[in-house]
C-alpha cells in the first residue's frame, strides 16, 4: 500500500510544529473532499491563527478572512454560489472569542456550509495565550499562574451553546488524540460535507486537538493531558443532527465527577 | 419576475435612500447586507423585498463587522454587492473595506452621515470626511469617494460606483447625509437597467477551480519585500485614478472673486447663497468637488492662481478645508465656515460668511474661520 498524500492538498510541506493536530485535520479534510470528488467545487474559507496558510496547502479556490469573519465570508460566498461545497476552517480564539457573533449567527441563519472548528485550548500562532477554552488551570503566557475561573472566567462548550439553536443541521465534537478517534473524526467531517451538499443546513465538527508546544508537554503528554483533562470537560458525540428522517439530538453524558483541573499535576 | 421598474428619463418622487437603493439594483447590485442604523434605514428595507424581486439575497446581519465581511465573499465571488450605514457604523466596517482593498475586491458601500464623534445624532452632518477620504481603516489605501448632493445624484451614483470599483478593482463609497438620504424630491435615472450577463468577466472570482488552477483571495503576506510590493501597486492604481477618475462641478468661477468649496448638502445650501449674492452684485463662484477621493486638486489649484480667495463651507468643524489648503499652493486665503454636530446652515449664514471673507485679508497658510464660536 502507497501513503500518497491526498489529490486535494499541494506539495507544499506543512510548517506545523512536531505533534500538533492541524496536519492530521488538514488531511482528513482532504480526504473527505477528495472522496466526495468535489476538489473542483469546493472553496475554502481560511482563518487568522495557525492554519492561516491552508490555502498554501490546501489545493482547491479559498479566501482569506479577518479573524473571526470566516462565518461572515463563508454566507457571502455560500449565497452568492450556492452551487458550491464552502467550508470554515477555524481554531478557538479565532471562532469562539472574537469570531462568536458571526458564529452564533451564521449557525442561528442555518447558513449551509461547514465549519471545521479547531479547539486546542490555546492561541497557538500568538505565542500561547489564554483562548475562550483554556481549561481551568491551564498555564498560558497570559495565565502564568494557570486559568483562574474567578480572574478569567470559564471555558466556552461551544457544540453544547448552538445546540441550544434550532438553525443548525449537524453539530458533532471528535477529537484526534488518538487512531480511533482520528477515524470518528474523518467520518464527522464527511458527514458534514454531506450534510451541506444535501443542502440541509448550517454543520459545525468540533475537533479536539493538542497543541504540545503552547501547553508546554511532549506530543504524547499532549494526547495524554487530552484525554484525562480535556475530554471530560468537552464531552465527545453528537450534540445536534437533522441529517436523519427520525430526529434524535444525542445528549452527552454529565461531565464525570472529577477533581477540578485546577488541582491536577500533569506539568503545565 | 419583475425587474426594470421605471424607464429612462421618467420623472419619480423618490426618498434619497429609496433612490440609492433602487440605484444600486438597477446598477446590478445582487447582494445585501447591512444593520440598521438611523438615517439610512430605509436603504436596507427597501431591498429587503427589492433584491428578492430580482432574484438577489438580502441579509440583516448580526453586526456592522459582520455585514462588510459578508460583502466580502459576495464580492470575491463575483456579485456586485453592498452594505450601507452611517458614521459610528461605518467605523465598525472600516476592517472589511481595509481587507477589501488590500484584496482587490469592488465592495460598494453608502455612508448616509449623521452627527459625530461617538454616538453623535441622527441628524446630517459631513464629519466624517476625512475617514471616507484616508482610506478609514488600517493600512496604506484609499477608496474611491461619491458625494452625491441631491436624489438624483443619490439614484444615479451607485451605477458609477460599481463601474469605478470593478475598473480600478478598489472599494467605492457614496458620501450622503442625513439630509440626503431623507429627503424627498424629483429625480430621473439616467441609465438603463444593467445587464449583468454583458458585464466582462471577472478573471480572480472564486468559483471552484473547475478546469483551471486554483484561485487565492489573500491580504496575508509575510514576506515584506511581498508586501511593499503590493503597497507600490495599490500606488501606481491610486496615482491612476486621481489622473482618471476626478470629478466635479464648476459654477460662476469665470468672474469670480472668491469661490466657495463645498460638497453635499452644503453645496446646496451654498448655491442658495450665490445666487442671493449674485443678485446683490457680489462675484461668488463654485467648486462642487463630486469625487472626493480623488479630490479635484487641480482646479483648485488653478482658481488659487487666479481667484485668490477660498470660502469652503461643510457641515463640520473643518476638514475638506485642509484638502482646499494644500492644493491651493499657498496662493490664496482660506476661509472656512461650518456647521457640526448635525446642523445645516441656511443660505444667509453662507452669505454672511462670503461677505466677510470678501472684506477680509486672511494669513496665506493658515486657515481663517469665520464662525464666530
Amino acid at each position: 500500500m502507497k501513503f500518497n498524500k491526498p489529490t486535494s492538498m499541494t506539495k507544499i510541506p506543512l510548517r506545523y510544529c512536531p505533534g500538533c493536530g492541524h496536519g492530521i485535520i488538514h488531511r482528513l479534510v482532504a480526504e473527505v473532499i477528495d472522496e466526495m470528488g468535489i476538489r473542483e467545487n469546493v472553496i475554502a474559507v481560511v482563518p487568522v491563527g495557525c492554519s492561516v496558510f491552508l490555502d498554501e496547502y490546501f489545493d482547491c479556490d479559498a479566501i482569506q478572512a479577518a479573524h473571526g469573519r470566516a462565518p461572515a465570508v463563508a454566507t457571502g460566498l455560500k449565497r452568492s454560489r450556492p452551487e458550491t461545497t464552502i467550508f470554515t476552517y477555524q481554531g478557538d480564539g479565532d471562532l469562539a472569542a472574537i469570531g462568536t457573533a458571526e458564529t452564533v449567527h451564521a449557525s442561528a441563519r442555518g447558513e449551509n456550509f461547514t465549519v471545521i472548528f479547531i479547539n486546542n485550548a490555546i492561541y497557538g500562532m500568538t505565542g500561547g495565550q489564554q483562548a475562550p477554552t483554556t481549561m481551568p488551570g491551564q498555564k498560558t503566557t497570559t495565565n502564568p499562574a494557570g486559568r483562574d475561573p474567578k480572574l478569567a472566567g470559564y471555558p466556552i462548550r461551544v457544540c453544547e451553546m448552538l445546540a441550544t439553536l434550532d438553525g443548525p443541521a449537524y453539530i458533532e465534537r471528535v477529537s484526534v488524540h488518538n487512531v480511533a478517534n482520528v477515524l470518528k473524526t474523518k467520518r464527522a467531517i464527511k458527514k458534514a460535507f454531506k450534510t451541506q451538499n444535501d443542502g440541509l443546513g448550517f454543520s459545525l465538527v468540533e475537533v479536539l486537538s493538542p497543541c504540545p508546544t503552547g501547553w508546554g508537554l511532549t506530543p504524547l503528554k499532549a494526547c495524554d493531558y487530552m484525554d484525562k483533562i480535556m475530554l471530560p470537560y468537552y464531552p465527545l458525540g453528537v450534540y445536534k443532527d437533522l441529517t436523519q428522517p427520525k430526529t434524535e439530538v444525542s445528549v452527552p453524558a454529565e461531565i464525570p465527577d472529577e477533581e477540578p483541573a485546577e488541582n491536577k499535576n500533569i506539568g503545565l | 419576475m419583475s425587474t426594470e421598474k421605471y424607464k429612462v428619463g421618467q420623472k419619480i418622487l423618490m426618498k434619497g435612500n429609496e433612490a440609492l437603493a433602487e440605484g444600486a439594483v438597477r446598477a446590478g447590485c445582487r447582494f445585501f447586507s447591512g444593520y440598521p442604523i438611523t438615517p439610512q434605514n430605509e436603504i436596507p428595507e427597501y431591498l429587503s423585498w427589492r433584491l428578492f424581486e430580482v432574484g438577489g439575497v438580502f441579509i440583516q446581519a448580526e453586526s456592522e463587522v459582520s455585514a462588510i465581511n459578508m460583502i466580502y465573499g459576495a464580492a470575491a465571488c463575483g456579485t456586485r454587492a453592498m452594505t450601507s450605514s452611517s458614521s459610528c457604523g461605518i467605523s465598525l466596517k472600516q476592517e472589511g473595506i481595509s481587507y477589501s482593498a488590500a484584496a482587490e475586491l469592488p465592495i460598494f458601500y453608502a455612508n448616509v452621515v449623521r452627527g459625530g464623534p461617538g454616538l453623535g445624532n441622527i441628524s446630517p452632518s459631513q464629519c466624517d470626511y476625512w475617514q471616507a477620504t484616508r482610506g478609514g481603516g488600517h493600512g496604506d489605501y484609499r477608496v474611491i469617494v461619491l458625494a452625491p448632493n441631491c436624489v438624483n445624484e443619490m439614484a444615479n451614483f451607485p451605477k458609477l460606483a460599481y463601474e469605478l470599483a470593478e475598473k480600478y478593482r478598489n472599494p467605492c463609497m457614496i458620501l450622503a447625509d442625513g439630509l440626503l438620504g431623507q429627503m424627498t424630491e424629483p429625480m430621473k435615472f439616467d441609465f438603463e437597467w444593467v445587464n449583468l450577463e454583458q458585464l466582462p468577466p471577472k478573471d480572480y472570482v472564486l468559483t471552484g477551480c473547475k478546469g483551471r488552477d486554483r484561485r487565492v483571495i489573500n491580504t496575508l503576506h509575510l514576506d515584506v519585500d511581498v508586501l511593499e510590493r503590493l503597497n507600490w501597486h495599490l500606488y501606481k492604481k491610486y496615482k491612476e485614478i486621481e489622473a482618471n477618475e476626478v470629478r466635479f462641478e464648476e459654477r460662476y468661477t469665470q468672474d469670480a472673486e472668491i469661490i466657495i468649496v463645498a460638497y453635499g448638502t452644503s453645496a446646496r445650501v451654498a448655491v442658495d447663497a450665490i445666487l442671493k449674492g449674485r443678485q446683490a452684485g457680489l462675484k461668488i463662484g463654485l467648486i462642487r468637488p463630486i469625487t472626493l477621493w480623488p479630490f479635484p486638486k487641480e482646479i483648485v489649484s488653478k482658481l488659487a492662481e487666479k481667484t485668490g480667495k477660498f470660502l469652503v463651507v461643510e457641515m463640520n468643524t473643518g476638514q475638506m478645508v485642509e484638502d482646499v489648503l494644500m492644493f491651493s499652493n499657498g496662493r490664496a486665503e482660506v476661509y472656512f465656515y461650518g456647521r457640526p454636530g448635525g446642523t445645516v446652515p441656511t443660505g444667509d449664514e453662507v452669505l454672511a460668511a462670503i461677505r466677510t471673507a470678501l472684506k477680509k485679508k486672511a494669513k496665506i497658510g493658515e486657515v481663517c474661520c469665520l464662525n464666530e464660536i
